[in-house]
């Protein structure tokens, strides 16, 4: 555990991806078997033992830790694994801010997963207790995170894969096609990567292949490109899927080749037999059933929170795809033909029989770039964040080929408004005054909130921020400051809508920090009545 | 904002953070000792520290108070005591009608070759800060953090080390701890520290050869540790480094997100404040049954203080920045 905790925590803190590359790789060449194949499983999100759930966690620390102290540190901290792993007292080692150094047999990697997945319900949080007692602070860290399931050290299961094809000299394709049969921890696999044996069988599984992506394009570009060589379709706001059912089985694939089946198992009943698909998971109701509406993407977002949704969560926020590619239809693999053919192809078989959750993305008329340009700024509806523009003879290449596609996102409006509270953020914004609600004059020259925002800003940003935040802190309520008005922050939104949220009863799509107005007095800032204009 | 901590029979202020007419200075950090006071009381080291970070603004009438010695302001018997922060850092000990109060100034227990350990003063009433006033921080031993960034420099012999650290007190006592920890080659610094260090070292304080990064060619400082402000991390100024491996020493290293957020490869908790046990352990040593808390994770401390079986009060003083955000 304490090797594989350091291993976790090099990862987190090596920004580059050729960095987290080799580390991974020696990793896999200085780690014997089976604990290097556990450790994979980790970082691709493939290891199958019951999780234990963020409460069973936070009672751990409480049986230990003053519950006030315990709260004030998670506000701060704003991770729970971090909190509770700092947090606890020290065990049978005398310094609880110093790591052993060496594991013992009984703390290995594997030794902890087979006690874990042999566990039964109930006993993990026990075992834990035990575990933490004997590990030092960074060990504790790594092993919550490991029984919460979701390392969040920004590798994911593509790039993991990258380091396996690295470390045995392998092109990656040739690790994704034996991928699908191989179960942790992984020994043939590694046998093969190590040269001791020949490449496990394949099988005819539904692999993920990888995506077609697109290059952002200036509205000064347009002019080059020849309008009828290409079609256009609205760029949806959910998340980008490969839906995979080869071989008698099925896989949702995110982008970046994270299995997302478990957290959306109505789409994988719903996905029809040997086609490979690519396409937008939204939330809402396809075209196919009676609605053909897209919620907001903070209702996907409550999805996308969840590794298993509940019977509640799947009725509240139903999910479905909306279709613009066809990889595999029936046998055959299509990624060679051009996407006006391909398109063809995915027509013919949408309309072959009722696709429950799928629909198709339709594709836009347009006679020059001028009226296609007047169509995206007129769209401010729900789940449509621009446009995608693809060449019509355009094949399926992998990657981001310069050229062949588009994306061409819509501007955005905005606002001069005044900061009035801020919250420290979670995840890599922990400990950071980083969500910001902002707000606008009425006519009685009163300053009431209008929106929330927690992006749009860089790193150096962040810390001006949170200094300024601290240094004109008026009141605390928990983790929340109230700031005295000084700082006007540009808006940048999507479109405004009505809402019982905020006092001024209007409400922003996405929200963000567009720049920072140090210099601009908050007089100047902007009205409710200039919001409303906007709607 | 008020001015700070003012004690009434003395007609003295404490670390003010605006003008006043008779300053204490606890110790030499630009939170602690402002500009253009007055009057300035504090020991010979952070009187010498102040004349060389403000120059002609360092204040207009200074006068200094070595450790242990008592002097009486107003109705108040003062002395100064190590406080183990900084260089010259010191508690203020006031005696006031049989009544003694501590302020602590910040101060930590740990090791530090720099400046002289923290004195424990048994008081009636102890003025803490709280800066790492948070059950979560505790900082490991500043020589195994040492022994990271050694480890490090081995692994990686074509990067240069930047090292980030406070310009008072946390770069001294990087470059002392390396050479307790036998890191005996030339250590480069930044210009902003190298007043700074020559101060320390005409203290007594042993910082063996120093030599400035400036006009040194990029493959000479292959494999070499560069210590520099946290200013200078990752600023334009980083550019003329070979590949260089950030490193930060500071207390906030403790929590991963906040390194990570700051773009740091390595993070060593190395800090010049007491930590969690440290704050507990000293309200504990000075037996005093009223604690009041400065600055900081006041909320804690207090929430702690009271589960002791002590008074407690905070005085949310603002005005002072946590440790290297500065």
């Amino acid at each position: 555990m304490i090797r594989f905790a350091r291993f976790l925590d090099d990862l987190l803190f090596t920004p580059q991806r050729n960095g987290k590359l080799r580390l991974m790789v020696e990793y896999f060449r200085t780690i014997p078997d089976p604990d290097r194949g556990w450790a994979l499983a980790a970082l691709t999100g493939s290891l199958d033992f019951a999780e234990v759930k963020p409460a069973a966690i936070r009672a751990l620390a409480a049986a230990r830790v003053d519950a006030e102290l315990f709260g004030w540190s998670y506000d701060f901290v704003g991770d729970l694994a971090e909190t509770v792993a700092l947090i606890w007292p020290a065990g049978s080692h005398d310094d609880h801010a110093a790591e052993p150094v060496e594991d013992d047999d009984t703390l290995s990697l594997t030794a902890i997963v087979t006690a874990l997945s042999q566990a039964k319900r109930g006993q993990a949080p026990d075992l834990l207790a035990g575990w933490m007692d004997r590990l030092g602070p960074t060990a504790r860290w790594a092993l919550l995170k490991l029984v919460t399931g979701g390392l969040r050290i920004g590798v994911s299961a593509r790039l993991a894969k990258t380091a396996l094809a690295q470390f045995g000299s392998q092109p990656i394709e040739a690790v994704e096609e034996v991928w699908h049969g191989q179960k942790p921890p992984y020994g043939p696999l590694f046998a093969w990567l190590d040269g001791r044996t020949s490449r496990p069988d394949a099988g005819e599984g539904p692999i993920f292949m990888p995506l077609m992506l697109a290059n952002p394009l200036e509205d000064e570009d347009f002019a080059a490109l020849d309008p009828t060589l290409y079609f256009a379709e609205w760029k949806w706001d959910g998340i980008r899927v490969q839906l995979a059912a080869r071989g008698g089985e099925k896989r949702i694939w995110s982008r970046g080749a994270d299995d997302a089946s478990a957290a959306f198992p109505e789409m994988i009943e719903a996905m029809p037999a040997d086609v490979v698909l690519d396409g937008e998971l939204l939330v809402g109701e396809a075209a196919s059933g009676s609605g053909g509406e897209v919620r907001p993407f903070n209702d996907l977002q409550q999805r996308l929170n969840r590794k298993v949704p509940s019977v509640a969560m799947l009725k509240e926020y139903p999910a479905f795809v909306r279709l613009y590619d066809a990889l595999y239809i029936g046998g055959a693999d299509l990624r060679g033909l051009p996407l006006e053919a391909r398109r063809q192809h995915l027509e013919d078989w949408y309309r072959a029989a009722p696709r429950p959750r799928l629909d198709l993305s339709p594709l836009i008329p347009f006679a020059d770039w001028a009226e296609l340009g007047r169509l995206r700024d007129g769209a401010r509806e729900a789940g449509i964040e621009g446009l995608m523009v693809k060449r019509r003879d355009s094949t399926y290449v992998s990657g981001r080929p310069k050229g062949p596609w588009f994306k061409w996102k819509r501007g955005a409006l905005t606002l001069d408004c005044v900061l009035m509270y801020a919250q420290r953020g979670h995840g890599k914004r922990s400990s950071f005054y980083s969500d910001y609600t902002f707000g606008a004059w009425t006519p009685a020259g009163e300053l009431v909130p209008v929106g929330k925002a927690y992006s749009g800003f860089t790193d150096e940003e962040l810390l001006l921020l949170d200094r300024w935040v601290r240094h004109h802190t008026t009141k605390r309520f928990g983790p929340v400051r109230e700031v005295e008005p000084g700082l006007v922050l540009e808006i940048a939104f999507d479109s405004v809508h009505t809402s019982t949220r905020h006092k001024s009863g209007l409400a922003m799509r996405f929200p963000r920090v567009h720049r920072i107005r140090w210099d601009k007095p908050i007089a100047e800032a902007d009205t409710v009545e200039n919001l409303k204009r906007l709607m | 904002m008020p001015a700070g901590l003012f004690v009434e029979p003395g007609g003295f202020y404490i670390d003010p953070v605006r003008r006043v007419d008779r300053a204490i200075v606890t110790h030499g950090h630009s939170d602690h000792a402002r500009p253009d006071q007055t009057h300035v009381l504090a020991t010979p080291e952070t009187l010498a520290i102040m004349k060389l970070r403000l120059g002609e603004r360092a204040g207009r009438r200074h006068q200094a108070l070595g450790y242990g010695e008592t002097i009486r302001i107003g109705e108040v018997d003062l002395k100064l005591v190590p406080a183990g922060h900084v260089l010259g850092s010191a508690q203020a000990v006031l005696e006031y009608r049989s009544q003694r109060v501590v302020v602590s100034g910040d101060y930590k227990r740990r090791l530090d070759p720099t400046c002289r350990p923290f004195e424990v003063v048994p008081c009636d009433l102890f003025v803490t800060e709280a800066t790492f006033g948070l059950p979560v921080f505790r900082h490991p031993d500043a020589r195994q953090e040492i022994d990271r960034l050694l480890h490090s420099v081995r692994l990686f012999p074509e990067r240069c080390h930047l090292v980030g650290a406070y310009a008072l007190g946390k770069a001294q006592r990087v470059i002392a701890t390396l050479r307790a920890c036998g890191y005996d080659a030339p250590i480069y610094i930044h210009g902003g520290l190298l007043a700074m260090c020559d101060l320390y070292q005409a203290h007594g304080v042993e910082l063996g050869e120093l030599r400035h990064v400036t006009g040194v060619p990029k493959s000479q400082l292959e494999g070499q540790i560069v210590v520099a402000p946290p200013s200078a991390m990752n600023d334009l100024w980083s550019r003329r480094l070979p590949d260089p491996l950030v490193a930060f020493a500071s207390g906030w290293m403790r929590v991963k997100q906040r390194a990570r957020q700051r773009g740091v490869e390595l993070p060593l908790v190395i800090s010049d404040h007491a930590d969690w046990d440290e704050l507990v352990q000293t309200m504990r040593d000075v037996q005093a049954p009223e604690i009041w808390v400065t600055h900081g994770g006041e909320e804690a401390l207090m929430r702690q203080a009271s589960l002791m079986g002590l008074k407690a009060r905070a005085l949310s003083l603002v005005g002072y920045d946590d440790e290297d955000e500065t």
